[in-house]
């Protein structure tokens, strides 16, 4: 049987890796191809990268580091953050991820979900989606909204709607995070996780929260999710994720545990 | 030499960092002289079976894949270029090349296992049961697992050319081998040491069982 995913999630600014509380105070970590090549060696099924470099014009730093990537781990990737269109997708897939993931250029666009999953497949297009739980009304039914630019604009849009207008769109999984959990530690969202898997019929990597092994099973079961994105808890080394699948496997979670 | 057939179908660039890892010389080409004179050929393939059919056939590759496999020459299909090696694909209800009887059927809805529902596409890691050894899995444990994306899986007519099942909710054909071809529907290219190990032994075999 399939085996549930444990991704680990790299932010990039200008070509080194960061990790931010909450999308503010980044710190300067390291080189995001060697941090990729551990993390591939402690059997990491995936990883994310996302990248958070402000201006435009340094955007050619994040295809080198992707390039570099992919000539270094033999797992599949993705590359999310400043992807607008087409051509910075043919961009990052040329250059050797596997996968691409829109979140706010969708939600500003959504038919650049149509096009790219028409122009490179279902499975190359992740739709990103960032949601805050704002409590139940008329606009947000299901009581969670997706919000844009790093978590600071509301866009009125439910949650829930969302992922399922992706899915239809072409979407060939959907990453899942939680503002209200990013960076905290205390624990994946797992109502909306479970929520929004059990409502499509796509992958969901859950996203946002993790900070220890236990997380990650809670989600990957009462979470419903099949995969789920680690950050911290293995950048600042608390836990490897040969750990963390160790854990999980004790716990009769099955992951990959031969690589 | 190597050749990775190139029929605009996505994860060729993929394949060939693969190969330059595991030190093999190589060429990515549509001519067919250039494949001709190679000693195994790769094909690969992301993405949907009409567009590709369509661009095989317009690019005569069709014709030129049914000839290179009576050459007795290793050929080695992965993903899409599993799906339409067989006759048939469900997926825009195209006709394929017909290397191996059988054809491509789309995943049914409502898989399950363990009472909880399966997505679709089947995303991810999961291993490979083989019904008999095989030289280009030599040397490979059998626990590995294997990156898998698709919502189709190949189905062949025959069941001695299925090397290899997987299950998810339902048992699928994941390799097939008949004679000189090989043909998986993971990405070898995408699933860590025991992928490249395939790959390796791939490049290695003469195309007999």
């Amino acid at each position: 049987m399939i085996s549930k995913r444990i991704i680990p999630c790299l932010d990039v600014r200008d070509g080194r890796l960061t990790k931010g509380i909450k999308f503010e105070g980044n710190v300067d970590i390291g080189d995001p191809v060697e941090v990729a090549r551990e993390y591939y060696e402690q059997g990491a099924d995936e990883i994310v990268f996302y990248d958070i470099t402000a201006s435009s014009d340094k955007r050619d730093i994040m295809i080198d580091v992707v390039r570099r990537v992919a000539e270094t781990i033999f797992i599949p990737f993705s590359v999310g953050g400043g992807i607008r269109n087409l051509d910075d997708m043919r961009k990052v897939i040329l250059a050797g991820a596997e996968k691409v993931s829109v979140n706010s250029a969708a939600v500003l666009e959504p038919d650049i979900i149509s096009q790219g999953a028409r122009a490179f497949g279902s499975q190359c297009i992740v739709l990103g989606m960032d949601v805050k739980k704002v409590g139940v009304s008329q606009q947000t039914p299901s009581g969670y909204e997706i919000v844009i630019e790093g978590g600071r604009k509301y866009t009125g849009i439910d949650a829930l709607w969302w992922a399922k207008e992706g899915e239809n769109l072409g979407a060939g999984e959907i990453c899942l995070n939680s503002i209200d959990a990013d960076g905290t530690q205390d624990g994946y969202e797992l109502n909306l996780t479970a929520l929004i898997s059990d409502n499509v019929h796509i992958p969901v990597i859950a996203s946002g929260g993790a900070g220890r092994p236990e997380h990650l099973a809670d989600v990957l079961t009462t979470g419903r999710a099949d995969a789920a994105l680690i950050a911290s808890m293995v950048h600042y080394r608390t836990y490897t994720i040969t750990q963390i699948k160790n854990y999980l496997s004790d716990q009769k979670i099955k992951t990959r545990l031969l690589w | 030499m190597i050749a990775i057939i190139d029929y605009n179908a996505g994860n060729i660039t993929s394949v060939a960092r693969a190969l330059q890892n595991i030190r093999q010389n190589f060429v990515i080409t549509d001519d067919t002289q250039k494949l001709d004179a190679a000693s195994h050929v790769i094909f690969p393939g992301v993405g949907a079976a009409g567009e590709a059919m369509a661009y095989l056939r317009q690019k005569k590759l069709d014709v030129w894949l049914k000839s290179w496999i009576n050459t007795g020459k290793p050929l080695m299909g992965i993903c899409l270029g599993t799906q339409i090696i067989l006759d048939y694909s469900e997926e825009n209800n195209t006709e394929c090349i017909g290397l191996v009887a059988g054809s491509t059927k789309r995943f049914p809805e409502h898989l399950s296992s363990a009472g909880l529902p399966l997505k679709i596409p089947h995303m991810g890691w999961n291993s490979v049961t083989l019904k008999r050894t095989h030289p280009v899995f030599a040397g490979i444990e059998p626990e590995s697992e294997y990156y898998f994306v698709h919502s189709y899986y190949p189905s062949p007519s025959d069941q001695a050319s299925v090397l290899g099942t997987t299950d998810y909710g339902m048992s699928f054909c994941s390799v097939l081998a008949v004679k000189n071809l090989i043909a998986m529907q993971f990405h070898p290219e995408k699933s860590g040491r025991p992928g490249l190990q395939i790959l390796k032994n791939f490049c290695a075999w003469r195309g007999n069982d």
